[in-house]
């Protein structure tokens, strides 16, 4: 078997970073087959519900991306966002799960490279963690 | 005892003048571990009030779980430290109006966890509780014990930083001031030294404990959603089992819907039938969002939710680059 692919979720704001997706993709750049994305209005939308929800339906990755700061559609939803995902984060870590299986990015619409990169990294961090097994339900 | 007769004495007054229709505060409870709570609307009825190391429940909760009692009603209230910053809280968060209450505050010196007292006695049944200040004194068939207080308080009052009332109308008493407990925050800190995997495996054996029956989101002061995301079913977010995920998922989303409003008043943890140490999760949102906003909940009634607010140059090193 080839080496494994992680699968990870990508949950993108549809003003900034799903666009910078399309935009890596209609500019045929390489990143890993890795991510299943999930397009929601505004990163303010993405509630840590739906983080946990996915990591126990067997995600082994999550990633979530919105507007730069400043630049959000909805003036103030990322600025929400980060405040959640700034409590959200250490608390995953101190349950004991691995802190990089979580990641936030800002990506605008015009950075199709910086989209690349950063599935990239997240693929492979991910990648170095192996499967997830901690927060997986088993039935 | 001089405290519960000034009490009495301020309640009488309260209502004498109309300046309040209802009070709430606790009386003697019919198991002498809890005190029960006490609606007050005529003035005779303020002699059964009390205030002692029983009187545990924290009474805001009615403001917001039983709203419809108190509209158009002028409500008087006695609050501890804890349940003085809920109040804030529900102020804040616009489920009743400042005007509208009445806060009396009470010197607290820690409130009774029934389960550590339980443990002291083996179990056995207590028939009666005399609180004496530094000793506690326990006595039922065949047993009489006198029990340091500490020994026998909610681990929530052992970490108290703000035992009076912040916020009130009246004190009765003496004020006890800012408590430093420096200590307060070690259990979490050896807990974060622990290396990942052993904070996992300790959480999930806590976790493992629970038994989904609510205890702790029904006596909760800042849980008072009208469907919570555990009853919703359409969409079901989340599996209804006991099973450890399902379980730890409530409790961490649960305790981010808290954030920044927690109290620290420890009613969960007091509630839990199952023993789980609740406190710390939600010690550790709290001291994040200190950390990072500053804010401690419940403290500036002209202040706003941490997770309601924002700024724009917060730090942001989590994200990626």
């Amino acid at each position: 078997m080839s080496e494994w692919q992680p699968r990870i979720l990508a949950i993108l704001c549809n003003w900034c970073s799903y666009a910078g997706a399309d935009l890596a993709g209609v500019s045929r750049m390489q990143y890993p087959p890795s991510i299943r994305v999930v397009r929601v209005p505004c990163s303010g939308r993405v509630d840590p519900l739906f983080i946990l929800k996915s990591l126990q339906s067997g995600f082994d990755g999550v990633l979530v991306s919105g507007c730069h700061p400043g630049d959000c559609h909805y003036i103030s939803g990322n600025y929400v966002a980060r405040r959640k995902f700034a409590v959200l984060k250490p608390l995953l870590e101190y349950i004991g799960l691995e802190p990089n299986r979580v990641q936030f990015s800002w990506i605008s619409a015009g950075e199709g490279d910086r989209f690349a990169k950063v599935v990239t990294k997240i693929t492979e961090d991910v990648r170095e963690l192996g499967p997830a097994t901690r927060l997986v339900k088993k039935l | 005892m001089n405290t519960t007769n000034e009490l009495r004495k301020n309640i009488k007054s309260l209502i004498a003048e109309k300046k309040v229709d209802l009070f709430l505060g606790w009386e003697k409870g019919s198991l002498p571990l809890a005190a029960t709570p006490l609606f007050v609307t005529a003035e005779d009825q303020a002699d059964k009030a009390i205030f002692d190391v029983t009187c545990g429940n924290n009474l805001s909760i009615y403001f917001t779980k039983d709203k419809k009692q108190f509209e158009g009603r002028k409500v008087g209230i006695a609050v501890k430290g804890c349940d003085a910053r809920s109040v804030v809280l529900n102020i804040l968060e616009k489920q009743i109006k400042r005007e509208n209450v009445v806060i009396v505050g009470l010197p607290c010196n820690g409130v009774l966890d029934r389960k550590k007292v339980l443990a002291k006695t083996d179990g056995r049944e207590v028939l009666e509780l005399i609180d004496n200040g530094d000793t506690v004194i326990v006595k039922g068939n065949g047993f009489d014990l006198q029990l340091n207080r500490e020994e026998v308080l909610s681990s929530s009052c052992l970490a108290c930083i703000y035992p009076d009332a912040q916020e009130y109308d009246f004190f009765i008493g003496e004020a006890r001031g800012e408590v430093p407990n420096e200590g307060r925050l070690k259990e979490i800190e050896e807990f974060q030294t622990l290396s990942s995997l052993e904070r996992w495996e300790q959480t999930r054996a806590e976790y493992e404990k629970c038994i989904r029956c609510y205890a702790c989101r029904n006596v909760c002061p800042s849980c008072y959603c009208n469907v919570c995301f555990v009853d919703q079913n359409d969409p079901r977010w989340i599996g209804g089992t006991s099973e450890y995920t399902d379980t730890l998922i409530f409790h961490v989303i649960r305790n981010l819907h808290v954030a920044g409003r927690c109290v620290e008043c420890g009613a969960c943890q007091r509630a839990c039938p199952m023993d789980i140490n609740l406190l710390m999760l939600n010690r550790k949102v709290a001291m994040e969002v200190k950390d990072r906003f500053g804010d401690i909940a419940g403290l500036d009634i002209n202040g706003k939710p941490a997770m309601s607010d924002f700024k724009e140059d917060e730090k942001q090193k989590f994200i990626m680059g």
